[in-house]
């Protein structure tokens, strides 16, 4: 066995996270990890103890960090490790990164996390490990100086490191950590939590870091979940019914048959209307000996489906529903103070509907996966956000036990949110578990663009009441929507809600007579996850909404935002990215990007500035956009000022990264982006007709900012997205005067024109 | 019986004429580095270069590159394991985020700069089509301005 266990003790009492272990590898490195108490044969003898650690620094001294969450292009694979190396006291060009696979522990009372908790969702990763990830550096590196001071026979106290080595001033010696590894593997870990260094000590942490995989990425070396591959592996692809909710009535396989490397053909049952989704449709799976004879195999297929029970469902009876609900009552679910009294007394109503699409995820990489089901074990190559529930999904395929459910994980060609389902995980092991043999399931970009759990679609409807002096005295937002946790397995109906209106989000705790109201649209359309989920529609209409009673009051956007926000206090926040929410720090991000972008300066006619802000799952982020809207209706995005409020920035080149991305995407998604539903099945396929952003449409005069906050990071994959779309229409109507309530924008100004 | 060169080895293949070259690289020639996206030729994800041209392999049938030279992403770079200047921008220029497009991008930004070695910003965001759905853009159009300089100093 590799990875000998010298010692064995609680150091840190985390719950799910159990403790740290020391230990030597058998190429006499050190090793502070996990236990490593299920170690197979085969894992443990690769080299020095791959499974299951944290920190390795071998003899050669290169240091090997272990990363146990999903790379999905947010930075993890970056950040992540540079918490560990901040603590540990190493060069960050010594460190060699190794991504971990799922770790699933066995208890008495079901299964824990080996590595801590592994995901990609909510911007979680940094903050949830900010503390835990510094102590396993600071724990190696004080293993490290005990080891020092016992060779040298001097108090630790007299020792200090610098990058990579243990000092002793009085002796005036020095010891590298790899000569020093063999003695710290040997010592037991310390009963007490590490000291950590104060943030202005910090080396690592703060300093622009460079993507850790840069090299294996411009060379074609980096692997995806698509480069996958088991020995024997046969390719797959699945014709999956086009009818929302529909099934396979009959097909002929006989042409599909005779493509040459076709090696066999069966049907793929889906899940039965209402039920929760453990694969999104029902279709016909096609096995070959290649990518494209699976492909070919599968055009030459003849299937009839039955249309199902949505067959006319469509777009224009979907918003038709949505009026149809929003006359009556709905769910109310946050009502402060007395919002009918109020209104009454009100000497001004503002109120507006709006409109925001369903949304497809379109990563780049489409869905696919390489899964190998055996009798009594499986495993499973994903590119996944949530390799717990690939796990999960297998399990519930096979009835195999979790833990003989091997999960790896590879960089992931992105994620929004898309693989936080693991659908085509599912399938993938249907079609091995069929043929019995490992076998790779590839999705087309069409199955991708057809087949997804979209952002899900609303109708809101403001209303506001005003007082003499312009007070906002009365709020109400009234939601018709068709939610994500639609079929969400242990959500109670009254409970649906909760992921379409955060309940605490601005302006409630600041207006004091205030309503909200959530109707459930019905729809067949499968609904998920969407980076930044219900803040990307909840911020275009409060922060739209904002300008609108702006405008009608006749006050200034920017300082009637600022009032609302006020002075630096926290409110609570019950919901997700709580349990406090500071509007104060909102403020002061909308007034960096309000003076870049000049906000109060004259503007030409056709010109105009609009801004935004809004606080998503713990971090605070603001835009201001500056357009052009000719005569013709043709906009042209001018300038975009972003800034950012996330703690501390852990990797500012990674936080930079995130706020042009997102940045992006909001802009992508509000020109164009939508999924529109004709007799029950998904009208767009490809990206033709679901036209992303391309480098054409990103304006030359773009700045992101961070403005740093306090000792602490929060998350920073979502955060740079909602304020962008409702910066952009406020800046439209800035503009323009026309006020767009309904996303994407696509040709609304070129028809007002017109 | 296919034969062509793919990063100046002799290469075959004997399936279906109508393969894509995409597929060919991928599962017959085991190389991974050239990435599948929409298979209609709008993304660009799987752009190689087709006797020095950027070209969508989705879209190429592997009949029409018999006898042909193919440069593929594991080619650029030389055979020391020096990076092309256009790979060290891209890794100056942190330009990465998921790095599913990045391939097709680094090729397609080689093919602009050797027909036009100094390109504006107008230049980029015309040839620059391919998708990158992480909004690297603002990073690649840096990158495109610094490989040129990059280029232009080694003469
Ligand atoms: S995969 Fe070839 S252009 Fe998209
Ligand atoms: S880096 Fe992710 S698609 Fe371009």
């Amino acid at each position: 066995m590799a990875a000998r266990i010298s010692s064995k003790k609680k150091v840190f009492d985390q719950g799910r996270r159990d403790f740290l272990v020391a230990g030597l590898t058998a190429t006499g490195g050190f090793l502070l990890g996990m236990p490593l108490l299920d170690v197979s044969a085969d894992e443990a003898g690769a080299t020095g103890g791959k499974i299951g650690f944290f920190v390795e620094i071998r003899p050669d001294n290169r240091v090997i960090i272990g990363m146990a969450q999903p790379e999905i292009g947010q930075g993890v694979k970056t950040s992540m490790p540079m918490l560990v190396a901040e603590e540990l006291d190493v060069e960050w060009s010594a460190v060699t990164v190794k991504q971990m696979p799922l770790g699933l522990l066995k208890t008495a009372d079901g299964y824990a996390w080996k590595y801590g908790g592994q995901g990609a969702g909510g911007s979680t990763a940094v903050t949830n490990n900010w503390a835990f990830l510094r102590e396993v550096g600071a724990t190696a590196r004080h293993m490290l100086i005990t080891a020092a001071s016992q060779h040298w026979g001097v108090p630790a106290q007299s020792c200090h490191t610098e990058p990579g080595v243990v000092v002793c001033a009085t002796l005036g010696a020095r010891l590298s950590y790899s000569d020093l590894a063999a003695r710290a593997a040997i010592l037991p870990v310390p009963e007490e939590k590490p000291g950590l260094k104060d943030v202005s000590d910090h080396r690592i942490i703060g300093k622009p870091q460079k993507v850790v995989d840069a090299r294996e990425i411009v060379t074609g070396q980096a692997r995806f979940g698509i480069d996958a591959e088991m020995q024997g592996m046969r390719f797959s692809a699945i014709e999956r019914c086009p009818f929302l909710d529909g099934k396979v009535e009959a097909f002929d396989d006989r042409e599909a048959r005779k493509v040459p490397g076709v090696l066999d053909v069966f049907p793929i049952d889906g899940p039965n209307p209402g039920e929760p989704y453990l694969i999104l449709a029902s279709g016909v799976a096609v096995v070959a000996e290649s990518t494209w004879a699976a492909l070919q195999g599968r055009k030459a297929l003849k299937v009839n489906w039955t249309k199902g029970p949505h067959a006319s469902e469509s777009t224009a009876a979907f918003w038709k529903q949505a009026e149809q609900l929003l006359a009556g009552t709905g769910q109310v679910v946050r009502d402060d103070g007395d919002f009918d009294k109020a209104l009454a007394q009100a000497s001004r109503v503002v109120q507006a509907r709006y409109e925001i699409p369903f949304v497809n995820h379109a990563p780049m990489e489409p869905q696919n996966c390489v899964v190998s089901v055996e009798a009594d074990k499986a495993h499973v190559i994903a590119p996944t956000q949530s390799p717990s529930g690939a796990n999960r999904a297998v399990a519930a395929v096979t009835q195999l036990p979790r833990e003989n459910i091997h999960v790896e994980m590879t960089r992931v060609g992105g994620g929004f949110g898309r693989r936080l389902t693991n659908d085509y995980v599912a399938e993938a092991a249907m079609i091995s578990q069929k043929i019995g043999a490992p076998v790779k399931l590839q999705w087309s970009r069409e199955d991708d663009v057809k087949h997804d759990f979209y952002r899900p679609s609303g109708m809101h409807e403001m209303k506001a009441g005003i007082d003499e002096d312009g007070k906002i005295i009365a709020w109400t937002q009234r939601l018709a929507s068709a939610g994500k946790y639609y079929r969400r397995a242990n959500v109670e109906p009254e409970n649906q809600y909760e992921a379409e209106l955060y309940v605490d989000d601005f302006p409630s705790q600041v207006i004091e007579n205030l309503r909200t109201e959530w109707f459930e649209i019905r729809s067949g359309v499968p609904r998920g996850s969407w980076r930044a989920p219900a803040h990307t529609a909840n911020a275009f209409v409060v922060q739209s909404f904002l300008d609108e009673i702006a405008h009608a009051t006749g006050q200034d956007p920017l300082d009637l935002r600022l009032g609302l926000y006020g002075a630096d206090r926290e409110l609570s926040y019950g919901q997700h990215g709580g349990p406090v929410f500071n509007p104060f720090r909102l403020s002061r991000l909308l007034q960096h990007v309000a003076k870049s972008i000049s906000y109060g300066a004259a503007r030409p006619k056709g010109k105009g500035v609009g801004i935004a802000s809004h606080f998503t799952f713990g971090g605070y982020g603001a835009h201001a956009v500056e357009v052009t809207v000719e005569s013709d209706g043709a906009l042209v995005i001018e300038r975009i000022v972003a800034a950012v409020d996330c703690g501390i920035a852990v990797n500012p080149l990674g936080v930079h990264a995130q706020l042009e991305g997102g940045t992006l995407d909001g802009l992508s998604t509000a020109l164009n982006l939508e999924i529109t539903i004709g007799e029950g099945q998904v009208e767009q396929s490809n990206f033709h007709n679901y036209r992303l952003l391309r480098m054409k449409d990103v304006p030359i005069q773009f700045e992101t900012h961070i403005l740093p906050w306090g000792d602490e990071p929060t998350g920073m994959g979502e955060m740079g997205l909602p304020s962008l779309a409702p910066a952009l229409a406020n800046a439209i109507f800035n503009a323009s005067g026309v006020r767009i309530r309904k996303l994407p924008i696509k040709d609304q100004l070129k028809q007002a024109f017109a | 019986m296919i034969e062509f060169h793919v990063n100046d080895k002799p290469v075959s293949f004997d399936g279906a004429e109508d393969t894509p070259l995409l597929w060919v690289l991928r599962d017959h020639l085991a190389m991974k580095g050239t990435k599948f996206g929409c298979g209609i030729g709008s993304c660009g994800a799987c752009t190689v270069h087709l006797e020095g041209r950027a070209r969508n392999s989705c879209t190429t049938k592997v009949a029409s590159v018999a006898g042909k030279r193919v440069t593929t992403i594991e080619g650029l770079a030389s055979a020391d394991g020096t990076l092309h200047p256009v790979q060290q921008a891209w890794i100056d220029e942190d330009v990465p985020q998921c790095g599913y497009c990045q391939a097709g991008q680094i090729l397609s930004a080689v093919d602009l700069l050797s027909r036009n070695p100094v390109p504006d910003d107008g230049d980029i965001a015309r040839e620059m089509t391919n998708l990158c759905r992480c909004g690297t853009y603002v990073r690649i159009r840096k990158a495109i301005h610094r490989a040129s300089e990059l280029m232009s100093e080694a003469g």
